[in-house]
């Protein structure tokens, strides 16, 4: 009853249309430049570590990792910490303006970020913020804040109501209800929240390569390295692609079970 | 549950407010300074009053040209994306298995693409795509098609469509899917006694079930896809010519690429302006549909008993509280 005929098939074909380009990505990595620019193979026939030996050598290339991590880190950090306390009082109470407030919210996530690119760069030069993590993990909270307060606002939610009071009756203050009480009931929310900053953070380039230059350089900038006279090396671009992807993957290993849940932003 | 009114909630949500405020308005006042201004580098400004907004909503300028055939360009190609991207989506959760650990292999399969940054999401497609060593070009290539996305438009646009159906139609499934865990299981049972077809079922149960997220679904494939930036961009550059250069692109062109400040500035207010009206379109809609189900389930259990109540959503469940 709950699906429909042929679905397996329409299932595996689905996903064979996914994963054929990140197989091919993954495909290109292991092979040396020379194969893959000479032939057509299905899979490395010579397989090689070459181009990931070069990253894991190379430091400017894995900086660009560990740069990409550290303001990702950051982002989430601000923006489940800020968005946490916001989720509950738009769950719970209504005041001056809190409709509006919540629309001005939700449009900044729709805000096109090439709007903000030069504004930006022109902040975060003044406050003399540019080319650290701290520039793009905040830059990037103009959409991840207002995603988080959305996510857990359907959590909050959730919980039943006497549970406040209950827990107001028997004397907790207000801070300790929210630590002790509250935090661990939603739990899931918060890590659904945090999954969906740490993704959104670790997929935007534009404003973190606009923001950064040298030393806090993102990994997706440092890729356009590979372009040289000598023309383009397409294994270590193939192998630096695949290194992208590895903690997304892992990421979602964790919060596989929340996942659906999550995507529908804790309102279903 | 009625929310109570208390006017210190704003001091929980005062960090937000100060958090997004110097993220958004602080920058959003510089780029209304731009506007009405002229630079010919040096940081002299001139004072240029409405003339750019003139300009960008006059085709027959070399900037309103640009402007308003990228718009162009960029509803056509986010119209194509929902048109086959909901749809599929639909389809896909629909697919999805019952229960096991497929299902969970499913999840995180799907869920992948949505974790790429979108540069290598453009990298993989420029890869995949090139005759010489990608996999479809090569294939296509030699069925016989003359395919090529640097030179040719349409397979241009074809391949940017086929990359953001690969990149999201994940995320409308996903949406879909969290929707449709959420009947319960006694609406199936009694739809079988009232031996209801597979498309009624479809029609009276899940459809209106997956309402909500689908609105969701469309509001955030139409937002991305309207200020869709890295992947086009990395794989055609906005090519071949000007074919596949969206509004995100163009303006990029303008600010970084020319310096152009006063016009980059004037494009992205109204590009942000088109932006708000859309969002609040749908702000609209969505919480009107919150209101409508609240009343509908306020109305039905006192209503008569109908033969097909069975089918009908209403009473069983708790409208959901929340702002949206």
């Amino acid at each position: 009853m709950h699906s429909i005929p042929g679905r397996r098939l329409i299932m595996g074909l689905f996903l064979i249309f996914l994963m054929l380009p990140i197989y091919w990505l993954v495909n290109m990595s292991f092979k040396t430049n020379g194969e893959i620019i000479s032939t057509m193979t299905l899979w490395p026939h010579a397989p090689t570590l070459q181009h990931y030996r070069r990253i894991f050598t190379d430091e400017s290339w894995y900086s660009g990792y560990i740069n990409s991590l550290e303001y990702v880190v950051i982002n989430t950090i601000i923006s489940i910490s800020v968005a946490l306390p916001a989720a509950y009082a738009f769950s719970r109470y209504r005041f001056l303006g809190d409709k509006h407030l919540f629309f001005w919210l939700l449009s900044n996530r729709m805000a096109p970020a090439a709007v903000y690119a030069l504004p930006f760069f022109n902040l975060y030069s003044a406050i003399g913020l540019f080319d650290t993590p701290w520039a793009v993990a905040l830059a990037h909270c103009i959409f991840n804040v207002p995603l988080a307060v959305w996510i857990l606002e359907g959590f909050v939610s959730g919980v039943p109501r006497e549970i406040d009071e209950t827990a107001f009756l028997d004397g907790y203050s207000f801070p300790r209800f929210f630590i002790k009480i509250l935090v661990p009931l939603i739990a899931s929310g918060i890590g659904v929240a945090a999954f969906f900053c740490f993704m959104f953070s670790w997929v935007e380039l534009l404003l973190a390569r606009t923001l950064t230059s040298v030393n806090a350089k993102p990994i997706a900038a440092v890729m356009t390295r590979t372009v040289s006279a000598a023309g383009m090396d397409w294994g270590l671009l193939a192998a630096a692609g695949v290194l992208t992807i590895i903690p997304g993957a892992l990421v979602i290993w964790f919060v596989r079970n929340y996942i659906a849940r999550g995507f529908a932003l804790g309102r279903v | 549950m009625d929310k109570t009114v208390n006017q210190k909630a704003w001091f929980l949500v005062l960090p937000v407010f100060l958090v997004v405020a110097f993220s958004a308005v602080l920058p959003l006042m510089t780029v209304v300074n731009y506007s009405m201004q002229d630079t010919f580098g040096n940081n002299q400004f001139f004072w240029n009053g409405v003339g750019w907004f003139k300009e960008l909503l006059d085709p027959s300028t070399d900037l309103g040209g640009r402007f308003l055939a990228s718009l162009g360009r960029n509803l056509f190609f986010s119209l194509v994306i929902l048109a086959i991207e909901v749809p599929l989506g639909i389809v896909i959760a629909l697919s999805m298995p019952r229960q096991g650990w497929t299902v969970a292999a499913c999840l995180v399969t799907l869920a992948l693409p949505l974790l790429i940054p979108w540069n290598v999401v453009g990298t993989i497609w420029q890869i995949f795509g090139r005759p010489d060593i990608g996999l479809l070009g090569y294939v296509l290539n030699h069925i016989g098609l003359d395919y090529n996305y640097v030179s040719n438009d349409i397979d241009a646009w074809v391949t940017v469509i086929v990359m953001d159906v690969w990149h999201w139609t994940s995320l409308v499934a996903l949406l879909c899917y969290a929707g449709l865990k959420s009947i319960p299981e006694a609406y199936y049972q009694a739809a079988q006694i009232d031996g209801a077809s597979r498309w009624a079922v479809f029609k009276a149960i899940q459809l209106p079930k997956m309402n909500r997220v689908l609105l969701i679904a469309v509001l955030l494939r139409f937002m991305d896809s309207f200020m869709i930036y890295t992947e086009p961009f990395v794989v055609t550059g906005g090519g071949p010519g000007n074919s596949t250069t969206f509004v995100s692109i163009e303006l990029v062109k303008i600010a970084l690429g020319q310096f152009d400040l006063g016009k980059a500035a004037a494009l992205s207010l109204v590009y942000n302006l088109i932006i708000l009206i859309v969002c609040w379109i749908f702000y609209t809609v969505m919480t009107n549909a919150g209101v409508e189900r609240k009343v509908q389930a306020e109305k039905e259990p006192a209503a008569e008993p109908k033969p097909s109540a069975a089918l009908k959503p209403a009473p069983v469940l708790k409208p959901k509280e929340g702002v949206v």
